[in-house]
């Protein structure tokens, strides 16, 4: 199952969770919305979901 | 949040707020706020006035209020004092809670009714361009103060304590896990309890100030921000320029919709 489920349609790309990654999984794709590039390297600490403004990641936690 | 979102969240996202505004984080706050005290989404009101914030309540499911420019409070006064069972939370901004609305802000807390007020302070009025607030700090850049705000801003924390107000917190949006248990301690509160969100403007504040960016403002509260129990051990030096969070007053008081009910019962002649 996968760890990581973004919606694509309400991110803003403001780049808060890129930032506060510490495994560095995320990036921003060509059109400037968030990209899940490295998941497997994801911890699911969820410091994404906690601080994105827009509602667009979420950690599912096992 | 997933699951907040389909529970407490009007199907009308994204929402309005520009890329990397701190409001959007706020609001999850309250949501997660709500749901971990379980609240009654049917006897839970959400007031807002006027502003980028106050657009909260229209993305929330519950009863909810979008009143006049500052007059969230006395419309929260007039749902509570009806519904006395309700949960009355007001989200309202800086400008709107203490220049547009500072009178009724203040006597509200000095009434201590029980309302529960989430201050998105992000010290600017964004929605109209960048004016300043009477949060704007002392010197910032404002579209209408190109030389640097003069005004020395308000401290809600000392605005609230001096009107009555018996719960006072502050956190910031980085901070929000606190964030959420203040609001829920805030709801908790039998009085006038009221929390300072210290949320980031990164277009019309970040922008004028040179703060670099959404993330960078994040970082700039992590680094400014101290929590109250460590700030009494730190000397005047090492305090410039922080301000501190958690829960910084907490007390008690006659409660005013309980008083106004005892003065109903006196009215009808009996509860002598």
């Amino acid at each position: 199952m996968m760890k990581l489920k973004t919606i694509v349609s309400h991110c803003k790309g403001c780049g808060i969770c890129i930032e506060f990654c510490p495994k560095q999984v995320l990036e921003l794709n060509e059109l400037g919305k968030v990209n899940v590039a490295r998941e497997e390297d994801c911890v699911s600490c969820g410091q994404c979901e906690l601080r994105c403004p827009d509602y667009a990641i979420f950690v599912r936690k096992k | 949040m997933e699951n907040l979102l389909a529970k407490y969240y009007r199907p009308r996202l994204p929402h309005m707020w520009c890329p990397g505004c701190g409001n959007g984080i706020v609001t999850a706050c309250v949501a997660r706020a709500i749901d971990k005290l379980q609240l009654d989404q049917d006897k839970t009101a959400i007031v807002s006035g006027i502003g980028c914030s106050s657009r909260a309540s229209g993305y929330l499911n519950f009863d909810s209020l979008h009143t006049a420019h500052g007059r969230a409070i006395p419309f929260a006064t007039g749902v509570k004092l009806t519904k006395p069972e309700h949960n009355v939370i007001v989200l309202t901004g800086d400008g709107d809670a203490t220049a547009i609305g500072g009178n009724h802000f203040i006597h509200a807390a000095r009434r201590n009714i029980n309302l529960t007020v989430v201050v998105y302070n992000n010290s600017i009025y964004g929605m109209t361009g960048g004016q300043y607030s009477p949060l704007t700090p002392h010197m910032s850049m404002a579209t209408t103060a190109p030389y640097g705000n003069v005004d020395r801003p308000f401290d809600l924390y000392e605005l609230a304590k001096g009107a009555g107000a018996t719960f006072i917190a502050r956190a910031t949006t980085y901070h929000a896990t606190l964030l959420t248990d203040l609001i829920a301690k805030a709801i908790s509160h039998k009085g006038f309890a009221i929390v300072e969100a210290v949320s980031a403007c990164p277009i019309s504040f970040g922008r004028q100030n040179k703060m670099g960016g959404p993330a960078k403002m994040m970082k700039w509260q992590k680094d400014h921000a101290v929590m109250v129990e460590a700030m009494a051990k730190l000397d005047q030096t090492q305090i410039e320029g922080k301000f501190p969070i958690g829960v910084l007053y907490q007390g008690e008081g006659p409660e005013y919709v309980t008083e106004y009910q005892k003065v109903i019962q006196r009215a009808m002649g009996s509860g002598k």
